[in-house]
């Protein structure tokens, strides 16, 4: 590790970044297409290319200097595996995770009705990436077609309600029981492939719910979608009007109506939901099972020499998945007020395993910051709505470079004797 | 050698196994006695470590019986045997890789639970007392004969009567290997019956009391651990010829 700097390679990378953002800018911001005509903007042009030559210039000085190898160092070291922490130790999450939940409880009081949608999306991805996690992250299981789950509890509130007439809360735990079954069916079939023949099978299955969706028209009212419930608090309804039998929330306390409140009731449910799958999840990671799946993704002869069960742990990891990812469903058609075919497509899928991969497979918490990440960005994003998925794209470009392994590092705690387990 | 008891542990009956239309073992049969070590030897593709899965029903026999302390094991799921008493450690030191050494030895409890792990533990420590000075180590980051103690040591904490191994001693330098087998003598000295499949047929049979000899699926020889030593055609074959 040599700290002296040689401004001369400097130099060379800045020119060779200049000549390069000339090539690629030249076409794209260097020439204004106008009709059949065209004006050309060398200005804006020189602006570019001299911001990446300078930017060029610092990196290529800081890396050189005594910081920046240490930071490459590390970098370079950063990339092997999970860090495994001694069983009894105490983690951070301890304050984390009060202040947090207190932060998510005011959250829907405090904010415009606008980023409590985004809240509200925002959480819905949490829960669809805590499911995929479970298959991908946990069990290793490479699954693109988690939009089927997701799809499936969302259809199951709608069809639920319009040809059975149950309301919000007793479809939600049949949505998951439902999603489950299907993640069986699903796993039978699938139990003694791997890697990418796994891959191609549930991206199908994934593609057969949207389609059965879309031209199953008697059923499930095809591409023009059919009416999701809002949930209700104890018979009362967040509705102008009663439509599902009950009161209005605001006739029955005498308050001015309020499209909001709507999305705050659902928030505060979906909160609650995501925390208690946040801590069945903490737990299921510590009891035999989450070990047995965490077994099964690091090799699978080694599991069958302990006798271990591996349809067993397979089934059980794609229903964990699946229920997680039907609730995800549930939730989703509710705040829509409505479901149809178009919100369950393959992009969908890709979106949520990206949530899992950019968390860092595995992880709770990067799935948690990553849903957030992505469910939220383009939100904000939304002047440069054009450039959304460019960004998107070079967002995970930037990422599996930097951070192949996600966000967040896999951290977890060894597991230790615990007395009177099986 | 001649003291042990000769109560059956383990007996194949003429037992078939097939992969698809491949038939890698041929009317096996052979029996392991309580107390017992006996070595396995043949060359590559011979059906030896078939013949170790398929007490574990992985492939399963298509014909015969494999007979276990009296009981017909033949058709049992592996998790009934390795919670009653059978353990393995698979060919090529399958350990855990992003797990610690002291997870995955935990790991090796889990046919019997983990109510003796602790103490089980410490006994593993003290076989090995590599594996106790990188407890806390991940196990891909270790060499490969620290990974194969870990192997056996995982195998041992489900507190197993009979111990299967498969080549323990592949890959492994000449040093370890003495190690690891006589640390296999020191476990078999606490009345542990071990099942041993080895290429290395010199280290196998002086260690143990009997051996076969398996050749293209079907028992070829069998004999004491010295009488296999000794004869011209199993030197010949196996070891060297010298
Ligand atoms: N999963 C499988 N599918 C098909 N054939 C297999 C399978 N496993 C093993 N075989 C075949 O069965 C035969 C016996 O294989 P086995 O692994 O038992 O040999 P081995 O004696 O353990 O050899 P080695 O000393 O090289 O480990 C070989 O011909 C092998 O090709
Ligand atoms: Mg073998």
């Amino acid at each position: 590790m040599s700290s002296s700097i040689n401004i001369k390679k400097s130099v060379i990378d800045t020119l060779l970044a200049g000549l390069l953002s000339l090539i690629v800018f030249g076409p794209v911001i260097g020439i204004l297409l106008d009709g059949y005509d065209f004006t050309t903007r060398p200005s804006l042009l020189l602006t570019m290319v001299a911001i990446v030559m300078v930017g060029r210039f610092a990196i290529s000085l800081f890396v050189q200097s005594e910081k920046g190898q240490m930071m490459l160092y590390k970098h370079q070291n950063n990339d092997d595996g999970v860090i495994v922490l001694p069983p009894g130790h105490k983690s951070k999450m301890v304050y984390i995770v009060p202040i947090a939940i207190i932060i998510g409880l005011v959250a829907p009081f405090v904010a415009t009705k606008y980023i409590l949608t985004v809240l509200i999306l925002g959480l819905i991805y949490v829960l669809l990436g805590l499911g995929l996690n479970i298959v991908v992250g946990l069990a290793g299981l490479l699954d693109l077609g988690f939009v089927g789950f997701y799809a499936i509890g969302a259809y199951g509130l709608s069809l639920g309600y319009q040809y059975l007439g149950f309301g919000f809360w007793s479809m939600l735990p049949l949505a998951a029981i439902m999603a489950a079954v299907a993640g069986a069916i699903l796993g039978f079939p699938v139990l003694r492939m791997h890697g990418d023949y796994l891959a191609i099978v549930t991206l199908g299955f994934g593609e057969i719910i949207r389609l059965i969706l879309t031209n199953w028209t008697s059923f499930t009212g095809g591409p023009n979608g059919v009416y999701a419930p809002l949930p209700t608090l104890f018979g009362l309804e967040f509705e102008r009007r009663a439509k599902q039998g009950g009161t209005p929330f605001h006739e029955f306390f005498n308050l001015p109506y309020d499209s909001g409140l709507k999305y705050v009731f659902i928030y505060l449910s979906l909160f609650m939901v995501v925390c208690a799958v946040l801590y069945i999840k903490h737990r299921l990671v510590k009891m035999p099972i989450g070990r047995a799946w965490e077994a099964l993704r690091e090799d699978e002869i080694a599991c069958r020499s302990l006798g271990l069960n591996h349809v067993l742990i397979k089934l059980s990891a794609f229903m964990m998945g699946a229920s997680t990812g039907g609730l995800a469903g549930v939730f989703f058609a509710t705040y829509q007020g409505f479901v149809n075919p178009t919100s369950f497509t393959f992009f969908e899928s890709a979106l949520i395993l990206a949530i899992v991969v950019l968390g860092g497979l595995g992880s709770t918490v990067g799935v948690v910051i990553a849903a957030f990440v992505l469910t939220v960005t383009p939100e904000m994003l939304r002047e440069v709505a054009d450039f959304r998925v460019l960004i998107f794209g070079l967002l995970m470009v930037v990422m599996m470079i930097w951070r192949p392994r996600g966000l967040v590092r896999i951290t977890r705690t060894g597991f230790a004797v615990r007395k009177g387990v099986a | 050698m001649s003291n042990v008891a000769s109560e059956k542990m383990l007996e194949f009956k003429d037992v078939d196994v097939f992969y698809g239309p491949i038939q890698a073992l041929r009317q096996v049969s052979m029996h392991i006695n309580k107390g017992e070590i006996v070595s396995l030897i043949g060359s590559n593709g011979a059906g030896k470590s078939t013949l170790l899965m398929s007490i574990f029903g992985q492939p399963r026999a298509s014909a015969g019986q494999i007979i276990y302390c009296g009981q017909e094991i033949t058709k049992k799921s592996a998790h009934f045997v390795a919670s009653n008493g059978i353990a393995q450690s698979p060919e090529g030191r399958r350990v855990f890789p992003d797990m610690t050494v002291e997870e995955n030895l935990l790991m090796g409890t889990i046919p019997i639970g983990m109510a003796h792990a602790d103490e089980d533990i410490q006994h593993m420590f003290n076989l090995f007392p590599r594996l106790k000075e990188r407890r806390n180590q991940r196990s891909s980051t270790m060499s490969g004969g620290e990974q194969q103690m870990l192997a056996i040591a995982r195998a041992l904490m489900s507190r197993p009567r009979l111990l299967l191994l498969d080549e323990p001693s592949l890959g492994l330098a000449p040093i370890i290997v003495k190690q690891i087998f006589s640390i296999l003598k020191d476990v078999s000295g606490t009345g542990m019956t071990i099942f041993l499949v080895e290429q290395n047929a010199n280290h196998a049979l002086k260690l143990s009391d009997r051996g076969y000899v398996m050749v293209n699926g079907q028992i070829r020889m069998t004999g004491t651990g010295q009488e296999l030593l000794v004869n011209p055609e199993v030197r010949d074959a196996y070891l060297g010829g010298h």
